[in-house]
């Protein structure tokens, strides 16, 4: 049993200490207003629209539906840690070769489900890449940028 | 206003039990909303991440049944043995939003919801599933019909919770299928499961989005086992038909209830021709 008021969540491989918060505050809030990581983007808070997506423990979800408090002894990467120098990753580069960015704000969640997609099957079909992403809303770019650049990267990886 | 995160089930009822307030948390799909639209207050919560007894299933063939730990979550009950002995929940759990909200969401969270769109809620309502809820020092079980009681209303009382639903294994064709505007991230409008039993050849259905629980078509059934002709498209739909009229829809701002009726119509007469064309 633990009681948490001061807080300690592991993210990006470092311990982040959260102080002064209250019990409801979600991941996504903590991430952005109090750990400033602001690559997870808030818009709908209700877990339809993907742009909050992180990965915790392995799996790729949606940061507006944690409880902060209770992610600890948690595994946290954000879109912030997903190349572990900083630098970008192959996904990232690629989307902006194929200009799949416009607003930008869907990017962070979409990089975080295609490392999620590609990390457990590299060599996705169109369908399931459509299926991976079926929780990530776009709302600029019609899609067809984006799966370029996934295709892109398949291809890349398996050369 | 603390998070508490028990390692076991008991753990857990202890908690609930001497901590009135405290609420549940599994995968926080519902949870969360809620508190972030300022619908739910907590100031205290028992969280089921870390009770690995939850995160469990067992198959057991000699019994013919299945154990499914309430913490364990859609994209699970999708990839392993339980999509083989219920592939019926496996269609429901594959229809629940999208790949992150099946992540994390949970068989125990659907049932602690119990809204009338629950996706699972239909599939337990036709295995006739039994609730296995836990309490300080004890376990009871009960049947689904008498889980749900109302529209996001179970049978819990004040420290229990659901430890997890034991399903028979049913030889025969079962399917899952649901009504929505789109085929991602969707709220059933209406959805139906239909279990065969080879055994006998009798037939089983549940509605759900139709009612404030989910509800049996047991005039349907019944009608199903008095026909002695060879199973035919008329039959089906007739069948559908049938199911229709045990519905008892509403309007909101989903959809009418004639709609809804309309797609218990067709959605049971095509569960039924689905589940003859093996
Ligand atoms: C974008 C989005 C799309 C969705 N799409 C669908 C859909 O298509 N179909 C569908 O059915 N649902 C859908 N949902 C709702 C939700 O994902 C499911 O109801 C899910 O099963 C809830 O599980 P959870 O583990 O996240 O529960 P939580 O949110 O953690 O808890 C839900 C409720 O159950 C209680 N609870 C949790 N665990 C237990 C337990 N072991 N015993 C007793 N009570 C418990 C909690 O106290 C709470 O009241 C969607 C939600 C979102 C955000
Ligand atoms: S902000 Fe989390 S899914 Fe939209
Ligand atoms: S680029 Fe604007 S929402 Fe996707």
């Amino acid at each position: 049993m633990s009681e948490n008021q001061i807080y300690t969540l592991t993210i990006n491989g470092a311990e982040r200490e959260v102080r002064d918060s209250w019990v409801g505050e979600s991941l996504l809030y903590v991430l952005r207003e109090r750990l400033g990581l602001p690559g997870a983007k808030g818009a709908c808070e209700q877990g339809e629209c993907g742009s909050c997506t992180v990965m915790v423990d392995g799996s790729a979800v949606c940061s507006c539906l944690v409880l902060a408090a209770s992610a600890v002894s948690s595994d946290i990467v954000t879109v912030e840690g997903l190349s572990p120098d900083g630098s970008l990753t192959d996904v990232q580069e690629s989307f902006i070769q194929h200009g799949a960015v416009q607003c930008g704000f869907c990017t962070p969640g979409l990089i975080v489900a295609i490392h999620n997609l590609l990390d457990e099957n590299p060599s996705p079909s169109e369908l399931q890449v459509k299926e991976a992403i079926s929780g990530n809303i776009c709302r600029c770019t019609g899609y067809g940028r984006i799966f370029a650049a996934v295709q892109d990267v398949i291809a890349t990886r398996s050369a | 206003m603390s998070v508490y995160t028990p390692q076991t089930i008991e753990e857990a009822v202890e908690l609930l039990a001497t901590h009135p307030d405290a609420m549940l948390l599994s995968g926080g799909t519902d949870f969360m909303v809620e508190v972030n639209f300022n619908h739910r207050k907590p100031t205290e919560v028992v969280s089921t991440k870390a009770i690995n007894e939850l995160k469990v299933w067992d198959v057991d063939h000699s019994s013919h049944t299945v154990f499914i730990g309430a913490g364990v979550t859609y994209s699970t009950i999708e990839a392993t043995e339980i999509a083989e002995v219920v592939p019926a929940l496996a269609e429901a759990s594959r229809t629940v939003g999208s790949p992150q909200i099946r992540a994390a969401g949970t068989l125990g969270g659907n049932l602690g919801t119990c809204s009338p769109a629950g996706d699972t809620l239909p599939v337990l309502a036709a295995l006739e599933a039994r609730i296995v809820i836990a309490s300080p020092g004890s376990h009871r079980e009960v049947a689904f019909a008498d889980f749900m009681v109302g529209a996001k209303k179970n049978s819990l009382r004040s420290g229990e919770m659901v430890v997890g639903v034991s399903l028979p294994i049913v030889r025969g064709w079962q399917g899952y299928a649901k009504v929505g505007v789109r085929n991602a991230m969707v709220i059933s409008i209406a959805s139906a499961c239909l279990v065969r039993d080879d055994v006998d050849d009798s037939v089983k259905v549940a509605l759900g989005s139709v009612g404030p629980t989910i509800i049996r078509a047991h005039d349907a059934e019944a009608w199903w086992k008095d026909q002695t002709v060879p199973r035919s498209k008329e039959m089906f739909a007739e069948f559908g038909a049938r199911c229709a009229l045990e519905a008892k829809p509403i309007t909101d701002h989903r959809s009418t209830a004639d709609y809804r009726r309309h797609a218990v119509k067709v959605l049971c007469a095509r569960l039924a021709a689905r589940s003859s064309s093996r």
